[in-house]
């Protein structure tokens, strides 16, 4: 169990992130986190805002994507997200910018369920961020 | 014949025109560099994400039930055409290639008596496009102020087409754009994204069972809209690439063509002014034998 998989970030702009041998990845899947290990199952699922964990030894990462796509096959983990960043390195007036505009998002009247459970994930999420 | 004060200033506004074509070039260079590298990094979430749809679809069981923007609305009788080009000129056949090959597109449709619409991309694209199908064009959209090709503009464009799809305005939807190949080549495309075509039949083993969380169809029509956005934001990236390469090679050629015409310019300014000295010397010589 020494050896970890392969993960994969990609963004449309470029290949966010490619790490050879992580251990665990735990990502903010739709219906709860779920956490990959080595040899997991072949897997198709996306995700909701929230935070990836990535542990790579003893190293821990952690990232904000806004949604995604995760497919985990022979063991290579593909992560296809449209925004993300690295918690660490972001700026808080980015992460506040984007939580005023997620609240001013929950005000619309016309927005489905499904998208307002998915705002307020990320408001939830983000406003955790800005107290750390 | 032109004196050789028109002349002189004919070969020094050809020189000044070189000059403006060589920095385009220039320009149009890095530009290229920058935008082949953006392309060739957006290539791989699009493969992944057309290879994630290719599984999903080939393991969905019902495909009477499937979501619509992957199975169609059924009938064949609207079209929708995104026409994807720049927003600016002077990058040689760029634009008309596209619209040429869009041309053909339509001209089909209309012959076989279907309803045609347009959306252009780009202003160059509905200048062109304004004068055979005004009354087709049912939107502009351009990016003018945008220095860069991102993924927001792509998003829009894609909310656009899934927001018509779903109050039916239209059955069919292709996009035309240029591929790039390589700086002198661009092949125009036409590439049909609803309802989609599997692209690729060969793909990686697809046999893989999976398991899916949520349902198939519950991660498909979330996909779906996304994979127009990505269809487009990749569309948006190979036209970028392929705009600056043809403008790149347009501008060289626009470079070499006025080296020429200054050295043909200043063969016949050095003849006329040598024309110029035999005459004087003709008038002073017979002048002094008339004596």
């Amino acid at each position: 169990m020494s050896e970890g998989f392969k993960l994969e970030i990609v963004n449309p702009e470029s290949s966010f992130l490619l790490k050879e041998k992580v251990s665990e990845v735990v990502v903010p899947a739709f219906e709860g986190d779920m956490g990959i290990l080595k040899d997991h199952i072949s897997i198709i699922s996306f995700l909701k805002p929230g935070l990836v964990k990535i542990f790579e030894g003893s190293n821990e990462e952690t990232y904000y994507v806004d949604d995604g796509i995760v497919e985990f096959k022979n063991n290579c983990l593909s992560i296809l997200t449209s925004n993300i960043f690295d918690i660490k390195k972001i700026d808080k007036n980015v992460i506040r910018d984007i939580l005023t505009k997620a609240e001013q998002d929950t005000k619309k009247k016309d927005i489905s369920d499904q998208s307002k459970y998915l705002i307020d994930q990320k408001i939830e999420v983000l406003k955790n961020l800005t107290l750390n | 014949m032109a004196s050789l004060d028109d002349l002189k200033k004919r070969i020094s506004s050809v020189k000044s025109t070189q000059k403006i074509t060589k920095a385009m070039k220039m320009v149009a260079a890095s530009k290229l560099r920058r935008a082949q590298e953006s392309a060739e990094k957006g290539r791989p979430y699009s493969d992944k994400m057309n290879n994630i749809i290719l599984n999903l679809s080939n393991s969905i069981s019902d495909k009477e039930n499937s979501p619509k923007l992957l199975a169609g609305s059924g009938e064949d009788k609207v079209h929708l055409c995104i026409v994807m080009t720049s927003d600016r000129g002077l990058c040689g056949g760029f634009n008309t290639n596209i619209i040429k090959k869009a041309k053909s597109y339509f001209q089909k449709i209309l012959d076989a008596g279907k309803i045609l619409k347009i959306i252009t991309v780009g202003s160059k694209g509905y200048d062109q496009l304004k004068r055979t199908y005004k009354e087709n064009i049912i939107e502009k959209i351009s990016f003018k102020e945008s220095k860069n090709v991102n993924y927001f503009d792509a998003d829009k464009v894609g909310k656009i087409i899934i927001d018509k799809f779903e109050k039916k305005e239209f059955d069919v939807c292709a996009i035309f754009y240029n591929e790039f190949k390589n700086v002198i080549t661009q092949i125009p495309q036409e590439q049909q994204i609803i309802p989609l075509k599997a692209s690729e039949s060969e793909g990686s083993s697809t046999e893989d069972n999976y398991e899916f969380e949520p349902e198939e169809d519950e991660i498909l029509s979330n996909l779906l809209p996304k994979n127009i956005s990505t269809q487009i934001f990749k569309a948006m990236l190979e036209n970028s690439a392929s705009e600056q390469g043809s403008r790149m090679s347009a501008m060289d050629n626009a470079t070499r063509n006025a080296g020429e015409m200054v050295d043909k310019l200043t063969i016949q300014y050095n003849r006329s002014r040598q024309a110029a000295i035999t005459k004087e010397l003709i008038e002073i010589i017979s002048g002094a034998e008339s004596l």
